[in-house]
This record gives structure tokens, C-alpha cells and sequence, in this order.
């Protein structure tokens, strides 16, 4: 019989947690779950090699280990920092890393647009909910920040680099994901940008979407469902197709409002990652509801603003003019679409090429 | 006159060359170690010298190189760092230059004490010219028997390969050197896992400073016994000063670690002091990235004793009134000189040169230079001066590599040590751009403190 593996103790934030040699402090801090894990910007479990660079999930290691239990003489990034035995970790509880943690948060965000308002990834997008844990709210940068043109990268995806904050991510999941990595880092320091160099198209290979799903931010987004509508608007649903792919695991979440469907994606859990990564096909081609198998609403955070305004047993409100005038139907002085010029109940918005506009709604497509 | 061990055969025409090296006792250490010692015996040997690495961080060298993981049937790499990119510091070319076969017996040794069959010197691409003189020097060692296949008869193997930059500052950090010279884009890596365990194609690989290659043979000559007893204490050997800035006789200096830093400053023999007559105000004594002191703190320390050119005796103190020996770049500052000035031609190169793969280096070091600019060109404020220090102390000990503590120390110490020249930028913007805050009181002699 095989001998039982030795766990290692690790306390972080004075919580004892047992785990398996090898596993980093964030993940031994996962198994934990609460406020004590970290963020993580650039971390995945399920790309090789991430992590270690955004240096938000910086964390102070009082006691190295029971044999050598002099503490680390730096913050540790949790992410790439292997546990020890006997290892004591302070996060939440050490005013030095909290400290250091909103420095890094303001430096992410001083050349960020701040263009939330207009952002498609306004509302599950991890540099709100870090900044908005973990930052101030006030800005002490008066310069020009930086921008950049935005790119095209294929026919489904929007590189808008503006808004990028080089976690790499999306260059670890286009070169463990798909054939061939065609983009990557261009340039150094503050000048340093996600690219193709030659704006070429990523769509050749089946995988190239999920780079859209592993952004943290609204950097890579998806070019059928951009503008259309916003997340909080949707309603997430989980389903699953057969799909033909063998790497796809097909499970998807259906982003939909009535019975359309305006993006499909990955099914993310609350550290953001997916669950499995889902082909091009399931992504970008299949978007009617008959393509798929429906499992049911999918759960969110309550904390999170995609929850707002999708209430648990809702009660419809009902016509009452009739029944408090002796069934006597209420006379319609005026229906909006015959003067309104948008928003036409015929057009189906998850349809239209792009964001809406005017020329979307033709005035011979009105109710006569 | 100090004792000379690397440079004392400089002078003498063509050493460049193979013949002249070999007539003047080249390649005696190499024959000796090859021949007479175990690779153990000269790592052994080394660490008895107490040298500690030349290159800034001063790691004892010996004991680096008993941290190489030497597993079964993986081999190991010696890479020699020759990425000299810090603003200051110009010893290794010297070396390269004019003792190309020095450095190659160097390596020779080192590679023997190693077991490295391969070593590559990883050279900085703006110096153009100097792999040449340094290929040019392996083409006659190998003809000479001191390459290739079995040297002289030991049964040894060595080939050595230059390889050239492109030109940035961050491949001087091992890693990120590492990584470029496996023809990937040079970002540090994340430690660990070390490159003495996982290096250069995941073998164990060292790294290390030309000069410190370079002084392996004077130790393998006069025994690391011998070599520990020159320089103070932990201090041990002879070190390459590159001196600049407003000196008499700026240039590269072989220095016995026993002599005081207005020895240096001032003696004939070395710098000769400042021109014009004009007084000392500041002086960076270790390559752009260590921190700034003012003239009273460079040449005594903070408890009164006179600053020796020593690792121990420039880092007394810490950082709140102490420096660091770095590697060597010793740039001093007249009277003349702005410190603000100063300050953001420094911010401005690391900014350039940050590689740009973790947030606090990346986005602070741009922040910080914009900052000062506005400082320097009178659009300053006072709330500035706090801002820059908080910038520096955020980006401080946060990041991957060093980079990002080498871009906050020389802002740190300026801030320190010069914050009146700072307030007096932002509170006569105009009169800032006409003329320099002078000495004013950073050459007074330090108040002493009361006996308790």
C-alpha cells in the first residue's frame, strides 16, 4: 500500500489549513476560501506559468517554516510561492501588505481609462472589484495616460490595449491552447503592448476565444456581442450542446435576455477562471436557443451587480384596469412603436452586426 | 601604491594578444589548476578568498558556487554576465578590452572548478566592437590548447561562446539574461526555482560578473589564503572602481580595499580630486542604482569615522545615512550639480529600461519620472515631494527583480538626503531654471553627536 502523503500545516491569517506539498499560499489560501485569499490578477490555475506579475496577491510570510522559521524578508507573491511546513502567512492581518496591495492597485489603474460606462466588461470585470476592494478613491495622477489604437485581432475579437494590465494571460492561453501563438508582447516597460504586430487575424484556430474569457479587463472582448447589451441586463443560464470538438467540454453559460442569446462564454467560478475552456464554435456560431440544451438559471454571487434586478419569485405584474372596470378592456390612446423609431419589438438587437444604430430600425419596419 | 592583481599587466603592449599574455605568466593558474587541483580544490580555494561577487549584489562568489545542483547526466553552464548596462560603471569593458585573456582564463578555471563544458559570455550589444577582441582571444586559445577538446591533456572540455545583447538593461539581471540568451525576450523570471538549480535550458547554471571571473586567476595564483588578507574584513581582495563625474583623472582604478574614500577622491594616485576647485556635493559610489549621499555622509560615517572604500564600511549606516558599494560606478557630483537634475536623468533611464512584466516597476518608475520632471522644469509642488517617496516606497521590494528597488533607491536617497534642494525647486520654480542650488550645507562637517 502506498504511504499516505505527508500534508503540510500552513497558517495563513491564523487559520491552520492542511494541504499537499507543492501547492502555492493563494491556493492553500482557496482551500480556505473567505476574506483571506488574495486577489490575483494574472494568476490561473489552468494556464502553466502564470502569475507572479501583477503583485496584487502579495503576501507577508512571518515564519518561513518549522525548520527554518525565519520569515521572508520581502512580500512573496502567493501565487508562485510554494507552502513549507509549519509556515505562517499574514494577509488581511498585516497593515504592510494591505498597504503595498493598494499601491499596486493604484499603479494598475493610473494608466487604466477608466471608460467603464462604455466598457463591455463593466460589471464582471476583476480590476472593478480589486479597485473597488482594495484602492482609494481618489487618483493622484495628473499626466496624459497612456493609450493605444484599437485592434482588430480576427473576427471575433476587439483588442482594445488601452485598457490592458499585461497579465500575460491571454499570451499563456493562445500558446497552451491553440496550435500556434501568433501574438504576444511587444515592446518594454509603460510602452509594452499585447499584439500581432502585423494586425493579423487570430480566428484559424478553434481555441483563440478563450482569451476573451481569461481578461481580467475589457481589453479582449467579444466582437458578436460587443455593445449589445449590459451584463446586468442578461440574464447568465447554464446549458451544454454536443459539441464535436474534443477539447471543447461544450458546458457553457448562455447570456440571455427573453429568448436571445447575446454571448455565450465559459462558465467562470468566483476566482473568475472557467471551468473548462469552450471551442470558437460554441462561442461565437451558436447563438439560438435550439443549438442548446438549457440546464437552468446559473447561479451568481449575490454581491455581484450581474444579480441586480433578477429577483427569486417574482410575481409579474398583472393588468388591473380590466378586472376593476367589469372586464371593460382599457382604450390604448397611443402605441409607443408607431411614433418611437427605435427599439422595434420585430428587430432582435442579439441580431444586428455590431452596436445599434438608427439605420438598425427602418422606419417601414414599424407597427402600420 | 596599492597592489595590483588584476590590472597590474595592463600597461604592457599587446597583452591583448596570446603570445605577450602567455610570456607575462598568462595561464599559469589555469596550468596550475588544470594540472595540479580537483575542481573541488579550486572552489575550495575561492571561498577561502572571501571574494564576494563584483557585479553590485556582493554574494560571496565560493559559496554560489557550492550551491550548484550537480545532478547526473545534466549539464551545467557557467554564463559570464558581461551585460554591463548600469549608468556609471565601466570596469568590465576595460577588462574585456585590453585583458580579454585574462577573462578567458577566468573562465577557464571557473568552468573546471564547475564542471561546465559550455560557457557563454553574455555581452551587452552596445559594445560593439568587443566581441571581436573577444573572439579574436578564444581563436588563439583554442589554437593555443586552451579550448576545445581534452586542454592540455587534463581531460577537460571547454567551449566558450559570445553572445550579444540588444541592448537592455534587464538582461544584466541573471535571469532575465538567461532567458535572452535562450533567445527568448529578456524578462527575469520569477525565483525560485534559482538558476543554480533550474538555469539556462532548466540546467543548473551560475552566473557571474566578469570581473569576478576575471579575479578567479589571481586567487588560483596566490592562493585565496594570500588574496583574503588584502582589504579590510569581509572586504577581501582588490576591486575596479570606475570613477566619473567631476573628477581630475576619471577612468578604471584597481583598489586594495583599505583605503578611505577621500583617499580616493582626492590622492594623486587615484582620482586627484575635483577640478576648477570646486567642492565635492554628492557622490553615487556604486553604479546609478545605489543611493545618493551627500559629501559630509560619503566621507565619514554617521557615528564619525572615516567612510572606507569597503562592502561594510559605504553600507554603514543602512540607508537612512550609509550607501552601498554596488559595482563599483563611482560618480561624483560637484557643487554645480543639480540634484533634482540628477535625480530625474536617473528616473528617466529606468523607466526606459523597466521591462515592463510587473505592474509597480512598470507603471511607478514612468510615474516617478514624470513627476520629477515637472519638479525640475518648475511646474512643481510641494505635495510632490511626499508623492515621490510614496511612489518609490510602493514600488520598493514589490517587484520581480531588483529593477524595481534600483529605480526607488536613488530617488529614495535624493529625497533624504537633498530635500531642501527639492523644496527650493518648488518654491522658486523660476529661479530653479536659471541657476543650481550650490553646496549649500550638504559639505558641513556632521553635528556630533552628545555623549550620553
Amino acid at each position: 500500500m502506498a504511504e499516505e502523503k505527508k500534508l503540510f500545516k500552513v497558517k495563513i491569517d491564523n487559520i491552520t489549513v492542511e494541504v499537499e506539498p507543492g501547492t502555492t499560499i493563494l491556493n492553500a489560501a482557496r482551500n480556505i476560501g473567505g476574506e483571506v485569499v488574495p486577489p490575483a490578477m494574472c494568476y490561473y490555475s489552468k494556464l502553466e506559468g502564470s502569475g507572479g506579475k501583477c503583485r496584487t496577491c502579495l503576501v507577508k510570510v512571518t515564519k518561513g517554516s518549522e525548520a527554518d522559521p525565519r520569515p521572508m524578508p520581502k512580500l512573496v507573491a502567493s501565487c508562485r510561492t510554494t507552502v513549507m511546513d509549519g509556515m505562517e502567512v499574514a494577509n488581511i492581518t498585516s497593515p504592510e501588505v494591505l498597504e503595498a496591495r493598494k499601491g499596486v492597485v493604484e499603479f494598475l489603474l493610473i494608466n487604466h481609462p477608466l471608460d467603464c460606462p462604455v466598457c463591455d466588461q463593466a460589471g464582471e470585470c476583476d480590476l472593478q472589484d480589486l479597485s473597488y476592494e482594495h484602492g482609494v478613491s481618489g487618483t493622484r495622477y495628473e499626466f496624459k495616460r497612456r493609450t493605444f489604437e484599437k485592434e482588430d485581432i480576427g473576427e471575433h475579437i476587439k483588442l482594445h490595449m488601452t485598457r490592458c494590465i499585461l497579465c500575460y494571460r491571454c499570451v499563456f492561453t493562445a500558446d497552451q491552447l491553440t496550435n500556434k501563438r501568433q501574438h504576444g508582447i511587444l515592446k518594454r516597460g509603460d510602452a509594452s503592448e499585447i499584439s500581432t504586430y502585423m494586425r493579423a487575424s487570430l480566428d484559424h484556430t478553434n481555441f483563440i476565444g478563450n482569451v476573451i474569457d481569461v481578461c481580467p479587463v475589457g481589453a479582449l472582448t467579444d466582437r458578436t456581442a460587443r455593445f449589445k447589451n449590459r451584463v446586468w441586463f442578461l440574464k447568465p443560464v447554464d446549458a451544454h450542446r454536443e459539441c464535436s470538438d474534443p477539447k471543447c467540454c461544450g458546458k457553457t453559460v448562455l447570456w440571455m435576455r427573453g429568448d436571445e442569446i447575446f454571448r455565450v462564454t465559459a462558465r467562470k467560478d468566483k476566482y473568475g477562471e472557467v471551468e473548462g475552456f469552450i471551442c470558437d464554435t460554441c462561442r461565437f456560431e451558436k447563438k439560438e436557443v435550439k443549438d442548446w440544451i438549457v440546464e437552468g438559471p446559473r447561479k451568481i454571487s449575490r454581491h455581484s451587480v450581474i444579480t441586480a434586478g433578477h429577483y427569486v419569485g417574482v410575481h409579474k405584474p398583472q393588468e388591473t384596469v380590466a378586472k376593476v372596470m367589469d372586464g371593460r378592456q382599457p382604450k390604448l390612446l397611443m402605441d409607443i412603436h408607431t411614433v418611437s423609431e427605435v427599439n422595434m419589438p420585430q428587430v432582435d438587437l442579439s441580431q444586428i452586426e455590431g452596436p445599434a444604430h438608427s439605420t438598425d430600425f427602418p422606419k417601414n419596419k414599424g407597427v402600420q | 601604491m596599492g597592489r595590483k592583481l588584476l590590472l597590474d599587466k595592463a600597461h604592457i603592449e599587446g597583452i591583448r594578444y596570446y603570445d605577450v599574455y602567455r610570456k607575462n605568466g598568462g595561464y599559469a593558474a589555469a596550468e596550475k589548476a588544470l594540472k595540479s587541483m580537483s575542481p573541488d580544490q579550486v572552489t575550495e580555494e575561492v571561498k577561502k578568498s572571501g571574494m564576494r561577487g563584483r557585479g553590485g549584489a556582493g554574494f560571496p562568489t565560493g559559496l554560489k558556487w557550492s550551491f550548484l545542483a550537480k545532478p547526473e547526466g545534466v549539464p551545467r553552464y557557467l554564463v559570464c554576465n558581461a551585460d554591463e548596462s548600469e549608468p556609471g560603471t565601466f570596469k568590465d569593458r576595460y577588462l574585456m578590452e585590453f585583458l580579454p585573456h585574462l577573462l578567458i582564463e577566468g573562465l577557464l578555471i571557473s568552468s573546471f572548478a564547475l564542471g561546465a563544458n559550455t560557457t557563454y559570455i553574455y555581452i551587452r550589444g552596445e559594445y560593439a566592437w568587443i566581441p571581436d577582441i573577444l573572439e579574436e582571444a578564444i581563436a588563439e586559445a583554442h589554437k593555443n590548447g586552451w579550448l576545445g577538446k581534452n586542454i592540455q591533456g587534463s581531460g577537460f572540455d571547454l567551449n566558450i561562446y559570445v553572445q550579444r545583447g540588444a541592448g537592455a538593461y534587464i538582461c544584466g539581471e541573471e535571469t532575465a539574461l538567461i532567458e535572452s540568451l535562450e533567445g527568448k525576450r529578456g524578462t527575469p523570471r520569477i525565483k525560485p526555482p534559482f538558476p543554480a538549480v533550474k538555469g539556462l535550458y532548466q540546467c543548473p547554471t551560475v552566473v557571474n560578473n566578469v570581473e569576478t571571473l576575471a579575479a578567479i586567476v589571481p586567487i588560483i595564483n596566490i592562493g585565496g589564503d594570500e588574496y583574503a588578507k588584502i582589504g579590510i574584513g569581509k572586504s577581501a581582495g582588490t576591486k575596479l572602481i570606475s570613477a566619473c563625474g567631476n573628477l581630475n583623472k576619471p577612468g578604471v582604478y584597481e583598489i586594495e580595499m583599505n583605503i578611505s574614500v577621500e583617499e580616493f577622491i582626492y590622492s594623486d594616485e587615484y582620482c586627484g580630486g575635483i577640478p576648477n576647485g570646486k567642492r565635492l556635493k554628492a557622490c553615487i559610489p556604486g553604479g546609478s542604482s545605489v543611493p545618493i549621499v551627500p559629501a559630509n555622509l560619503l566621507l565619514t560615517t554617521a557615528k564619525g569615522e572615516k567612510r572606507m572604500m569597503t562592502y561594510e564600511s559605504l553600507n554603514d549606516g543602512g540607508f537612512a545615512t550609509g550607501t552601498m558599494m554596488g559595482s563599483g560606478g563611482f560618480i561624483v557630483l560637484d557643487e554645480d550639480q543639480c540634484v533634482v537634475r540628477h535625480t530625474l536623468s536617473l528616473a528617466r533611464f529606468y523607466h526606459h529600461e523597466s521591462c515592463g512584466q510587473c505592474s509597480p516597476c512598470r507603471e511607478g518608475t514612468g510615474w516617478m519620472e514624470k513627476v520629477l520632471k515637472n519638479i525640475e522644469h518648475g511646474k512643481g509642488k510641494m505635495s510632490d515631494i511626499d508623492l515621490l517617496w510614496d511612489i518609490q516606497r510602493k514600488i520598493e521590494g514589490n517587484t520581480i527583480c531588483p529593477l524595481g528597488d534600483a529605480a526607488a533607491w536613488p530617488v529614495a536617497a535624493a529625497i533624504r538626503h537633498f530635500r531642501d534642494e527639492f523644496e527650493w525647486h518648488v518654491l522658486h520654480p523660476e529661479e530653479a531654471q536659471r541657476r543650481n542650488f550650490g553646496l549649500a550645507h550638504y559639505a558641513d562637517p556632521l553635528p556630533v553627536a552628545a555623549a550620553v
